[in-house]
């Protein structure tokens, strides 16, 4: 086969674009949509954890015997760090799920910007940059809140609030990637959320200590980057991180955003280069 | 070549377009047109054989082709929850454009596709046409060189289709490359200085539409049409009147240089349809011919 279409007169004002820029196109496109219509998102992924937070955390603080939580500390203390960490990684999943489905299989607005310049991995690159930002902001907003009722220790909070995004990061890099897979309606992600997302909001050390686990639960907690995103937020806050620990912990969250990152793009190209 | 799995949707098309030419790929459904266009488009890689788009590979070259590229697929891919002012906007960014570039290209894309009134609204609640008419639109915002068209006019009324046709004869004289494919042979003719008829991953013939014609069916053709499935019946009777006879559900096509006399003998064989017409060959019965199933040679 050959085929062969020739170059024309007219000048087309088209350009390719660096990478970077590119990805921060898609972010543009993104933030169009979101500057009209932030308000149906910011109930989830504000104000449901705050509300969780002075639930618990003042209504349920109450009945928790002080002294009786790790480091003597009030409870909203010890619950806000963990909370934002919690509400990233929900966050995440949920950002990660049906929104790149559908631009993979309904609105399929993937198909549009694959045939500009933009590249299926600078889609990709993004959608990540983008889900960042919007976690730093949704953290930000609860942390505020969380200080005005005595749930934030001080500068460490900044800590607090990158660890989240770096957790949430994790967790969403390989649901992209299986997103990216699924050819169905996508009935995967309720059992991910029954199965995976809700059992780790509870169990994974938000509430509680995982130590606190039966001890042959406790591994399941470990495996997940909600618990070492805990760890490192609540370490943070309480001035514990110990170097070694945090290291690992680190490492650990930055495996999965690796990895994930990795298979989403291969499935990204293989879907969108058919 | 293009193949997904075991199944060849494109085996060995050899064509070449012209700068400033109007080409279009005709053809059945599964022919293999989209899959010839998405790979012309640079989003498709090929499994086979050489491909040149504006004297760049593709596999080498993908983004640099694309920027050059506009490109209006079969089906819309706009962002339904964006505005139609939004998606112009959003999409020419992406080819590198400039705000004020993208924005003053947008108002004159808007004004083309007549959505100027609606350029606020959100794309989702649009009529269909509508959406495909800024589908068409989006294509525009980076001045391509070369426009590929997947039956663009699918879903447009009249007026918008002759709109577009207006336009796409405007960007030809500009010097602007069209690739067309489309169902409707009068776009066809109207449109294409030059196109190919694939059937079955494979070009069945290539020409101008006028040599397709001449080439493939005769100067005049005789339609005798009939009470659905009383076709069939006359079918025997009419053996012999014409070069070549086509049947439809509920029509005979009979190729022929002379309709009338063939009618008149028609008649006297006594055959007796429900309405006749005699007219001249187009591009549909070039089609008909490549691609269906001629009884009578
Ligand atoms: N992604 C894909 N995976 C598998 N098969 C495909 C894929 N895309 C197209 N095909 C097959 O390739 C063949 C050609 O499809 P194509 O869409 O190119 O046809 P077409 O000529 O554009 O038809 P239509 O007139 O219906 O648009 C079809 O048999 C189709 O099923
Ligand atoms: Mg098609």
């Amino acid at each position: 086969m050959t085929v062969t279409v020739n170059p024309v007169a007219a000048r087309s004002t088209g350009r390719v674009v660096g990478s970077v820029r590119a990805s921060l196109l898609v972010v543009e496109g993104l933030w169009m949509w979101y500057r009209r219509n932030w308000r149906a998102t910011v109930f989830s992924s504000v104000v449901t954890p705050i509300l969780f937070l002075l639930s618990l955390g003042l209504g349920l603080g109450t009945q928790i015997r002080a002294g009786a939580v790790p480091g003597g500390s009030t409870y909203i203390a010890f619950l806000a760090p963990a909370l934002l960490v919690s509400a990233a990684v929900q966050n995440a999943a949920m950002d990660s799920t049906y929104p790149i489905l559908s631009a993979f299989k309904w609105q399929k607005t993937f198909w549009g910007i694959v045939s500009t310049p933009v590249t299926p991995g600078q889609i990709l690159g993004g959608r990540f940059l983008w889900l960042a930002a919007r976690l730093l902001f949704s953290g930000v907003a609860f942390m505020v809140v969380a200080a005005f009722f005595g749930g934030v220790q001080g500068p460490s909070v900044i800590v607090s609030l990158l660890v989240s995004v770096l957790a949430g990061l994790a967790f969403a890099a390989p649901i992209v990637a299986f997103a990216a897979t699924i050819e169905n309606e996508g009935q995967q992600f309720n059992l991910l959320f029954r199965f995976v997302v809700m059992p780790m909001t509870l169990f994974a050390g938000t509430f509680f200590p995982v130590s606190q686990l039966p001890v042959f639960v406790q591994p399941l907690a470990w495996i997940t980057p909600l618990w070492h995103g805990t760890e490192l937020s609540r370490g943070a806050a309480f001035g514990t991180l110990e170097v070694l620990p945090a290291l690992g912990h680190l490492a650990y969250l930055l495996v999965w955003v690796v990895v994930g990152l990795v298979l989403a793009r291969k499935y990204f190209r293989v879907r969108l280069t058919v | 070549m293009k193949r997904f799995g075991d199944f060849t949707a494109v085996d060995g098309i050899d064509v070449e377009v012209r700068p400033g030419e109007a080409f279009g790929f005709l053809g059945p459904n599964g022919a293999g047109k989209s899959s010839t266009m998405r790979m012309i488009a640079c989003v498709s890689p090929r499994s086979g054989g050489e491909l040149s788009v504006l004297g760049d590979d593709p596999d080498v070259n993908g983004p640099r082709v694309r920027a050059r590229l506009g490109v209006v697929p079969q089906q819309d891919n706009l962002d339904t929850e964006l505005t139609v002012r939004e998606n112009l906007f959003v999409y020419g960014r992406y080819f590198g454009l400039s705000k004020r570039h993208v924005r003053e290209k947008a108002e004159e894309l808007l004004d083309f596709a007549q959505l100027t009134d609606r350029a606020d609204h959100q794309v989702e609640p649009l009529s269909g046409g509508m959406k495909r008419r800024l589908t068409i639109a989006r294509s525009l915002v980076n001045d391509p060189e070369l426009l590929l068209l997947d039956e663009p006019t699918t879903g447009l009324d009249p007026q918008a289709r002759h709109l577009l046709w207006d336009r796409l004869f405007r960007l030809k004289q500009q010097g602007v490359t069209l690739i067309v494919t489309t169902h409707y042979m009068d776009e066809a003719e109207q449109l294409c200085d030059r196109l190919v008829v694939m059937d079955g991953g494979k070009i069945a013939a290539e020409g101008s539409p006028a040599e397709l014609i001449a080439k493939y069916s005769t100067r005049e053709v005789l339609e005798l049409r009939f009470a659905p499935g009383q076709q069939h019946a006359a079918l025997p009777s009419v053996q012999g009147l014409a070069d070549r006879i086509e049947e439809l559900p509920d029509r005979l096509l009979l190729y022929t240089a002379d309709g009338e006399a063939a009618l008149a003998a028609a008649h006297q064989r006594g055959v007796m349809p429900v309405a006749s017409l005699v007219r001249r060959s187009s591009l549909e019965d070039v089609f008909l011919r490549l691609t269906g199933r001629t009884l009578v040679d």
